[in-house]
C-alpha cells in the first residue's frame, strides 16, 4: 500500500523492438518516487523518448512490465491521461487557434483542471493570449505545448525536451515553473539535452545509452562517483591533435579546439601538459582545472559506452 | 463531462477551424455552388433530359439534385480525406491521443462538423435553386431525401477516413481525393447527364455509392417520379460503401504521423549524437 502511494512510476525491464529489429530500449529499470522530478539524459537515438511515450500510452511494449500512478498505461490509457501531463517531443496545435482557445479546448476534456489564464501564465504567454499560434515563434510555440501538458492538473507530468528552442531567459522561467510544480508535489519526468536543465531541476538523473540505463543517482552523486578533476585548455593553432597523443591520457576528449581531460590524478596530467607546451613554446588558452560538471560525467559515460562497442 | 458535452465541444472546435480556412470552405461548399451556377449558365437553354420514362425533363432539376449530393460529398469525403492527413502529419491527432479525449468523440468532432458543412451546402445549393432556378420541392419526398442525406453524410465520412487512413503523407491527400471523387462525379451523372451511358459508365457509377445518392436527390424536383420516391436498393448500396469506410477505417486509422522510410537516424547505432566525443585514441 505504502509503496503504491509513494511510487509514481514504476517501470522493470522495458524493452522495444521496432519494426525492422530495432532495439531502442533494452532492459530499463526505473523508479520515481512521487514528487520527485526525474531527468532522463542519452545521445541522440539513446531510447528517451521511446520509454517515455511508453509510459504515456502512446507506444506499446515488447517486454516489461509498466505502472504510472498504478495504472498499466498499455490497458488503462485514458483513465490514466486524465492524471497526466504529456509535452511530446513533437506534436501541432491547430495554428488557427488562438492561444487561450487552444488552452480552453485541450483544456475540456480534463476531469480537473486549471483555469485557462492560469495555465496561459505559468507557461509564460499572457501577453501572447489572444495571438494566433501560427503566428507565434517557436519558442513561443513550445510554451503553448506546456501550457497544454499542465492545464489538466497532472499529477504525473512528462515533457520530452520541453525548453528546446527557449531562450536562455524563457528557460529560466520554466526550470522556476517545474520546480514549483514539483515542490508542489507533481511528479515529473523529463529528458533533456541540457545538462544545466537537469543539474538545476532534477532530484534524481538517469543516463540512457543505447536503450540502457548506464548510469543513476542524484546529480551530485553522479559528478561525485566519477571523482577527480577536469582539465581544460584550447588546443593551440598550429598544432595537431596527434601531437597530444602521450602528453595527455589517450581518453581525453577532443571536441574542435577544445580539449579536456578528465583525470583523477589532475597534477601529474597537469605538470605532463605544460612541460609539454613550455617545450613547444605554445601558450594553452583556457588553461584551468575545474570540478567535473554532469555534462562531464555525461560525454565520459558515452565515451565508455563508445569503446566498449 | 458528458459524452454528448464533449461531442459538442469537439463539432464546435472544428467548425471554428474549418471557418478560419477560406480554402477548404471554398472548396468544399462554395465550389459546388459555382460549379451549379456554370453548368446552369451553360445549359439551361438547352433542350430538357429524357426522363426515365420518356418524359421532358427541365436540366436545372437535374443540376441542383446532382451538385446538391456532390456539396455533401465533398463537405464529408473530400473534406476529411484531406482534412485528417494534414492534422496527423502535423502532429494534432498525436496531441489529442494524449488528453483523455476518447476516440470516438474525437471522430465525432470530425464527422459531426462535416455533416453541419455538408447541410449548408446541400441548403445553399436547394435554396439557389427555388430562388432562381424554378424549382420546387416535393415535401411529400422530403422524408427520403432526409434519410438518405443523412445515410450518405455518414458513409461518405466513412469513406473519408478511410482514405484518410489509407494515405502515407498529407501532400497526396488532395491528389488522391480529387482523383477518387471527380472521375466519380462523372460517370455517376453528377456533372453531365448521361442519358444512355456506356455499360462500362453505367456499371461504375452502380458500383459506388454517389450516384444512388445523386439519383436520390434528382428524384426530389423529378416531377415525374412519384412520392415518396424511396429506392431500396439505392440506400443499401451507399450504407454498404459505409460499411466498408468504416471497417477500413478501423483497420488502418492511425493517430502518429508515418515515419518516412529510410529516414535518417532509424537505425540503431546510426549517427552517434551530438554530445558524442572525439577521442585521441586510434
Ligand atoms: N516509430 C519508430 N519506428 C522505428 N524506429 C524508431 C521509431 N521511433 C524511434 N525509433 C528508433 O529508436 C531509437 C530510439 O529513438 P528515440 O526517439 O527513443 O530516441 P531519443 O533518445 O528520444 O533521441 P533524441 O534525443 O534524438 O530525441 C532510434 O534508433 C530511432 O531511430
Ligand atoms: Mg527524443
Amino acid at each position: 500500500m505504502s509503496t503504491e502511494v509513494s511510487t509514481a512510476i514504476a517501470v522493470s525491464g522495458l524493452r522495444k523492438e521496432y519494426d525492422g529489429g530495432i532495439l531502442a530500449v533494452d532492459g530499463v529499470d526505473l523508479e520515481v518516487a512521487a514528487g520527485e522530478v526525474y531527468a532522463l539524459l542519452g545521445h541522440n537515438g539513446a531510447g528517451k523518448s521511446t520509454t517515455v511515450e511508453i509510459l504515456e500510452g502512446h507506444r506499446t511494449r515488447t517486454a516489461g512490465s509498466v505502472a504510472v500512478l498504478g495504472l498499466d498505461p498499455a490497458r488503462e490509457g485514458r483513465a490514466l491521461r486524465d492524471r497526466i501531463g504529456i509535452v511530446l517531443q513533437s506534436s501541432g496545435i491547430e495554428p488557427s487557434l488562438t492561444v487561450r482557445e487552444a488552452v480552453e479546448i485541450y483544456g475540456s476534456c480534463y476531469s480537473t483542471r486549471r483555469p485557462v489564464a492560469e495555465a496561459i501564465e505559468l507557461a509564460g504567454l499572457a501577453d501572447q493570449a489572444d495571438q494566433r499560434v501560427g503566428s507565434l515563434s517557436g519558442g513561443q510555440q513550445r510554451r503553448v505545448d506546456f501550457a497544454l501538458g499542465i492545464v489538466g492538473r497532472p499529477e504525473v507530468l512528462f515533457l520530452d525536451e520541453p525548453t528546446t528552442g527557449f531562450d536562455p531567459a524563457a528557460r529560466r522561467s520554466a526550470w522556476e515553473v517545474v520546480s514549483g510544480l514539483g515542490a508542489g508535489g507533481t511528479t515529473v519526468l523529463l529528458t533533456t539535452h541540457y545538462l544545466e536543465e537537469a543539474e538545476h531541476l532534477a532530484d534524481r538523473v538517469g543516463v540512457l545509452a543505447h536503450g540502457r540505463m548506464v548510469a543513476e543517482g542524484t546529480p551530485a552523486e553522479l559528478i561525485g562517483s566519477r571523482g577527480g578533476a577536469v582539465v581544460s585548455f584550447a588546443l593551440p593553432d598550429g598544432v595537431e591533435p596527434a601531437e597530444l597523443d602521450g602528453v595527455v591520457p589517450r581518453d581525453a576528449r577532443i571536441a574542435g579546439r577544445q580539449v579536456d581531460i578528465a583525470t583523477a590524478t589532475p597534477t601529474a596530467d597537469l605538470a605532463r601538459l605544460t612541460a609539454w607546451a613550455v617545450g613547444r613554446g605554445v601558450e594553452l588558452d583556457g588553461l584551468r582545472v575545474h570540478q567535473p560538471t554532469l555534462e562531464d560525467v555525461f560525454l565520459e559515460l558515452a565515451g565508455e559506452r563508445e569503446v566498449a562497442r | 463531462m458528458s459524452a454528448a458535452r464533449l461531442v459538442v465541444v469537439q463539432v464546435r472546435y472544428q467548425l471554428k477551424v474549418f471557418m478560419r480556412s477560406p480554402v477548404a470552405v471554398f472548396f468544399t461548399v462554395m465550389f459546388p455552388v459555382l460549379m451549379l451556377v456554370l453548368m446552369n449558365a451553360l445549359f439551361a437553354g438547352d433542350a430538357d433530359i429524357e426522363g426515365p420514362g420518356g418524359e421532358a425533363w427541365p436540366v436545372q432539376q437535374f443540376y441542383v439534385g446532382g451538385l446538391s449530393a456532390f456539396a455533401a460529398v465533398s463537405a464529408t469525403f473530400t473534406n476529411l480525406a484531406n482534412v485528417v492527413p494534414v492534422r496527423r502529419d502535423d502532429g494534432i491527432l498525436k496531441r489529442w491521443r494524449s488528453t483523455p479525449l476518447p476516440a470516438w468523440a474525437c471522430i465525432a468532432g470530425y464527422v459531426g462538423s462535416a455533416t453541419i458543412v455538408a447541410a449548408v451546402g446541400v441548403a445553399l445549393t436547394w435554396g439557389l435553386g427555388v430562388a432562381f432556378y424554378d424549382i420546387t420541392i416535393d415535401v411529400a419526398k422530403l422524408p427520403v431525401a432526409v434519410l438518405t442525406f443523412v445515410l450518405a453524410v455518414g458513409s461518405f465520412a466513412a469513406l473519408g477516413l478511410a482514405v484518410a487512413s489509407l494515405i502515407r503523407t498529407a501532400e497526396s491527400a488532395p491528389a488522391v481525393a480529387n482523383a477518387i471523387i471527380l472521375p466519380l462525379g462523372f460517370v455517376s451523372s453528377v456533372f453531365v447527364p448521361t442519358a444512355d451511358p456506356p455499360a462500362w459508365m453505367a456499371f461504375l457509377g452502380d458500383a459506388f455509392p454517389l450516384k444512388p445518392f445523386a439519383e436520390t436527390f434528382q428524384d426530389v424536383f423529378n416531377p415525374f417520379v412519384d412520392p415518396p420516391a424511396f429506392v431500396a436498393h439505392r440506400l443499401i448500396r451507399i450504407a454498404a460503401w459505409g460499411v466498408v469506410g468504416v471497417a477500413i477505417a478501423l483497420w488502418r486509422f492511425r493517430w502518429e504521423p508515418h515515419r518516412t522510410s529510410g529516414a535518417p537516424g532509424r537505425r540503431r547505432g546510426r549517427g552517434r549524437g551530438r554530445q558524442a566525443p572525439a577521442t585521441t585514441s586510434g
